[in-house]
């Protein structure tokens, strides 16, 4: 087996062992970005220099014997370019911030620093992590390795892309309404969303600040597990990160689901399911049930209002996070300008993409006097009703399957035009962010094209040990999840 | 047409915290541009506030002591604007859920008016950045030191009448806050800054005015002459048939004039949400309780216990306790001479013409307790006379002395020695016929004179009382 096909455990596994070498690791996935990337377009910056001199000097420790206990060390992670790193640019694929190198790491990259890991590059995105297509980066839309005519779907479209491609053993992506799991499901990898606060958004450039959260884009389960031990935990830097206990994810996979009990809410298998997606996702439940657990369907009629919920909440938080990139401080700033209100006009104007503008001004509108009860009031009340549905289901469930996406990858192009159906499409995903659950997804199929097909398996807050399992338990009864390796990574020298 | 003056305060006050409300940056005024920052406070992307618990202890503190209700689940909102000394872009403030609710302040103006201030709320909030604008060089530069120092802004509803009123408020405001070191208040500093909001009605009506918002109010002095120039324009607009326009307006102090800022009434909407990055304050009964109980006791309290323990009049009670500076100056000082009455008779009369003619706030002044104390016992001892413990007092009072060695090393004890004081007094007698003249003819005032005369033979270090006595009897055996 070649290092493009490993896992990042297998390939963290070699490193230490001794067969394998941190140098050699980044440089074979430097090696297939160089040849893939042109094409596919996942990374928006790679750092050859600093990745190789950085796989030295854990190499060097691995030799004294250090990283006896972290799975990760030496391993190549390419990183979502929301997520701020420490003199290396930091894009959120906008021009308005143009080359900004912010002078701190986010704390998932000080963690993954502690456990070892190697920072391969910044993965392309859509802009400011808002939209489900990849499309609307500043630095160009990243391409679906399966068939580069479609999408891969978004915001973590360079995440999704090049664990597919085999341009990354793993990354991390942040998922605000979808933004891993919806990609993950296009490139057939797996994504997970942890629970609302397990992982610290220090250093992430906000989106919607209260459903926002970083997570691992990866080859398999067990990759997501061990990536989730590392960047877990509360920090003194977020006060929304919860002082929960974390950690003992990689170890605590049994690949047991007797007793699980997976509830299926009819709402979601209903009008506008593709029929090859419907069975694919449904398969995942025979699948757990041949191991052991309880499928049953129920209702969750709530369900019907998460898009317009989410993306009044979403777009009122992002047109205040967005506020600050005003041309002042850093970043890009217009050239021509009469006075203030001109500087902020024309940098706002010609720094900002169209979806970026049309979600601030949505969410501008809807915290303006006179519309902020009927809206951003309304909205939360809703998402309130919305938490409630899933608690009442956990009562009864484990897990709930949902599809991660009505369809499989569209076509490049094919969105922009209509942002409404865009929207519409996020109605399997944003849910879980509005409740703030932990949610995981696992390639379960391919269309009758060959495009890839993503199950969605969600749980209680903090139970992520639990969807990491379910989802472990079905990836070893199941191929579906190596395909991408088997014919992006074979290849490889 | 008889016009009333209707008014309410926003005042903000910057909390006396160690660090930033949402980072651990250091709350110190000045420094170099840029240097009492991090990327929190200058808001850089991705970067996140964390509330700083001393931050809600402050003004918990200042919403107990104000007699407000605490709002035990309180949250932070966005104020989103955009100005360059905002890096954000919005305001971490508290609009829906502030921690302070219906407080009362009673107050007494200079007259003798005794009334009850009601407050409206108290909520935290974050400083701004400042702007410079160098002129020369034609560009405006940002200094974000100040960014995320913490404020409460404490809004009264519109009870006050007159300036008076006002500036007792303020006065007592002050001195409350001092007492709980929640902060310096320095009016100077801008570390509390008053907002008043006025509006003019005839006597009798109902209805408010239409009112306008006055800044830049930088002492007590600029309050009072901003409040009259202020009601004097309303009422002239209006008696010449025009209206008052809702408007924020700018007190220049050098030209005692208000400037119109900017209307009101196309007014901007900052579009308030909460703070989705901040979980909710949740205080519960131990915090809430741990806060009542560290209260220090107050003016009002102190006042009282000095009247009923030490005896000192209302008025000199009243005065020591409205300024913490003084009140501790005296318990420490009674603490070591025992003697309140003359601590007190020192602090009424020498320090506060000092303070006032040295323009020095008494929380700045170098005078130690153990200083006075040592006055106050040299001149019980009778060691020195009160002329001289004065002239010492004026040294203590610039730099920190140590008394008893002064006086030693200056030569200042009191002569009381009889034999000296006679040599002294019959010398005097002798040179000065026309003086012993005039009192032998009945001018008995001369002996004034001859005193003097008498106490600069002995450098003013002559016992009064030796001096006098012994003057009396020899001019009277003549």
């Amino acid at each position: 087996m070649n290092i493009a096909e490993m896992t990042a455990l297998e390939l963290g596994r070699k490193i230490r062992d001794g067969e394998l070498t941190a140098p050699g690791a980044v440089q074979s996935v430097l090696d297939e970005i160089k040849k893939k990337d042109g094409n596919i377009n996942a990374y928006i910056t790679v750092t050859e220099a600093e990745a190789l001199a950085r796989a030295e000097e854990v190499q060097l420790k691995i030799d004294a014997g250090e990283y006896k206990d972290s799975p990760l060390a030496g391993v190549p992670v390419a990183i979502k370019d929301n997520i701020s790193t420490k003199g290396i640019k930091t894009s959120c694929a906008s021009k308005i911030l143009g080359d900004f190198k912010p002078p701190y790491n986010a704390t998932v990259i000080d963690k993954l620093s502690q456990a070892g890991a190697v920072i391969i590059g910044k993965l392309n995105m859509d802009e400011f992590a808002m939209g489900s297509t990849g499309e609307t980066s500043y630095y160009g839309e990243t391409k679906n390795p399966w068939n580069t005519d479609r999408v891969t779907g978004g915001s973590s479209s360079g995440a999704a892309a090049a664990v597919a491609a085999c341009e990354a053993p793993y990354a991390l992506g942040s998922d605000t309404g979808g933004s891993i799991r919806q990609p993950a499901s296009f490139c057939g990898v797996t994504g997970m969303k942890p629970t609302y606060g397990m992982v610290s958004r220090y250093g992430l450039i906000a989106y919607a600040s209260s459903l926002d959260q970083i997570g691992p884009v990866a080859k398999d389960a067990a990759d997501c597990a061990a990536i989730l031990d590392v960047i877990c935990g509360k920090d003194e830097m977020d006060g929304t990160s919860l002082d929960a206990e974390c950690g003992g994810f990689l170890s605590g996979l049994s690949g047991d689901v007797g007793g699980l009990r997976i509830g299926v809410p009819k709402q979601c298998f209903g009008d506008g399911l593709g029929s090859e997606v419907k069975e694919a996702v449904l398969s995942v439940a025979e699948t757990l049930k041949a191991g052991g657990a309880s499928v049953q369907e129920f209702e969750m009629p709530i369900i019907d209002y998460a898009v317009p919920t989410y993306y009044i909440i979403a777009a009122a938080e992002a047109s205040s996070n967005l506020s600050r990139f005003d041309g002042v401080k850093y970043g890009f700033r217009a050239d021509d300008f009469e006075d203030l209100t001109d500087l902020y006009l024309k940098t706002r104007s010609e720094g900002f993409g169209n979806e970026v503008k049309r979600r601030i001004l949505l969410g501008t509108f809807a915290l303006s006097t006179g519309y902020y009860d009927a809206y951003y009031k309304k909205a939360l009340r809703v998402k309130a009703l919305i938490k409630k549905a899933f608690d009442e289901a956990y009562q009864k469930f484990d897990v709930i399957l949902f599809p991660a996406a009505p369809t499989t990858a569209p076509k490049l192009g094919s969105s922009l035009s209509d942002p409404l159906k865009m929207y519409l499409s996020d109605i399997y995903t944003v849910s879980v962010n509005l409740a703030g659950l932990p949610g995981i997804s696992v390639p379960c199929g391919f269309d009758k094209n060959g495009l890839p097909i993503g199950a969605q398996l969600v749980g209680a807050p903090l139970s992520d040990a639990k969807i990491l399992n379910a989802a472990y338990s079905y990836q070893k009864v199941t191929e579906h999840h190596k395909k991408a390796a088997e014919r992006f990574g074979k290849g490889a020298e | 047409m008889a016009w009333e003056t209707v008014m309410g305060l926003e005042v903000h006050v910057e909390l006396a915290t160690k660090s930033k409300i949402f980072c651990s940056c250091t709350t110190e005024f000045g420094g170099e541009p840029n240097t009492h920052c991090c990327p929190v406070c200058t808001g850089m992307p991705g970067t996140l506030p964390v509330a700083n618990r001393q931050v809600v202890n402050y003004a918990m503190k200042a919403g107990i002591a104000l007699n407000c209700e605490i709002t035990r689940y309180n949250k932070f909102d966005r104020k989103n604007y955009f100005y360059p000394d905002l890096p954000k872009a919005y305001q971490i403030s508290q609009l829906y859920l502030p921690i302070c609710r219906n407080g009362r302040v009673p107050i007494e103006t200079e007259t003798g008016v005794k009334k009850e201030i009601r407050i409206h709320e108290i909520h935290m909030e974050e400083d701004a950045g400042k702007l410079i604008h160098d002129d020369f060089n034609d560009v405006t530069k940002c200094d974000y030191n100040r960014c995320g120092v913490p404020l409460i802004e404490i809004v009264s509803e519109p009870d006050f009448r007159s300036a008076e009123e006002v500036i007792a408020y303020l006065t007592k405001l002050k001195s409350t806050l001092e007492y709980l070191g929640v902060s310096d208040c320095k009016m100077q500093e801008g570390s509390m800054r008053a907002d008043v909001n006025l509006s003019v009605r005839q006597v009798g009506a109902e209805e408010f005015g239409t009112r306008t918002e006055m800044k830049n109010l930088n002492s007590f002095k600029a309050i009072a002459k901003a409040i009259n120039y202020e009601t004097k324009r309303q009422i002239d607009v209006l008696e010449r048939g025009g209206r008052v326009i809702q408007e924020t307006r700018r007190w220049d102090d050098n030209k005692d004039k208000s400037y119109a800022m900017r209307s009101k009434e196309n007014a901007q909407d900052y579009r308030y949400f909460p703070e989705p990055d901040i979980p909710p304050i949740e205080i519960d009964d131990q915090w809430y309780s741990d806060i009542k109980n560290s209260l220090p006791e107050l003016a009002d309290a102190k006042k009282i216990r000095y009247m009923e323990q030490y005896n000192l009049p209302e008025y000199d009670a009243d005065m020591i306790t409205s300024q913490k500076a003084l009140a501790d100056f005296f318990e420490a000082t009674t603490d070591i001479c025992n003697n309140p009455k003359e601590v007190s008779n020192w602090i009424m009369g020498e320090l506060m013409r000092k303070l006032s003619d040295e323009a020095v706030e008494a929380k700045d002044m170098k005078l130690t307790p153990a200083s006075l104390a040592k006055l106050i016992e040299l001149v019980e001892k009778k060691t020195i006379n009160r002329n001289k413990a004065k002239e010492i007092f004026g040294v203590a009072f610039k730099e920190e002395l140590d008394v008893e060695k002064y006086v030693k090393d200056n030569n200042l004890e009191q002569v009381s020695d009889e034999g000296m004081v006679l040599d002294i007094v019959k010398k005097v007698i002798a040179s000065n016929q026309k003086a012993v003249d005039d009192y032998n003819s009945g001018n008995k005032k001369a002996i004034g004179f001859l005193m003097g005369q008498c106490m600069k033979e002995l450098k003013g270090k002559g016992d009064p009382g030796v001096v006098n006595k012994l003057l009396s009897s020899e001019l009277n055996n003549q």
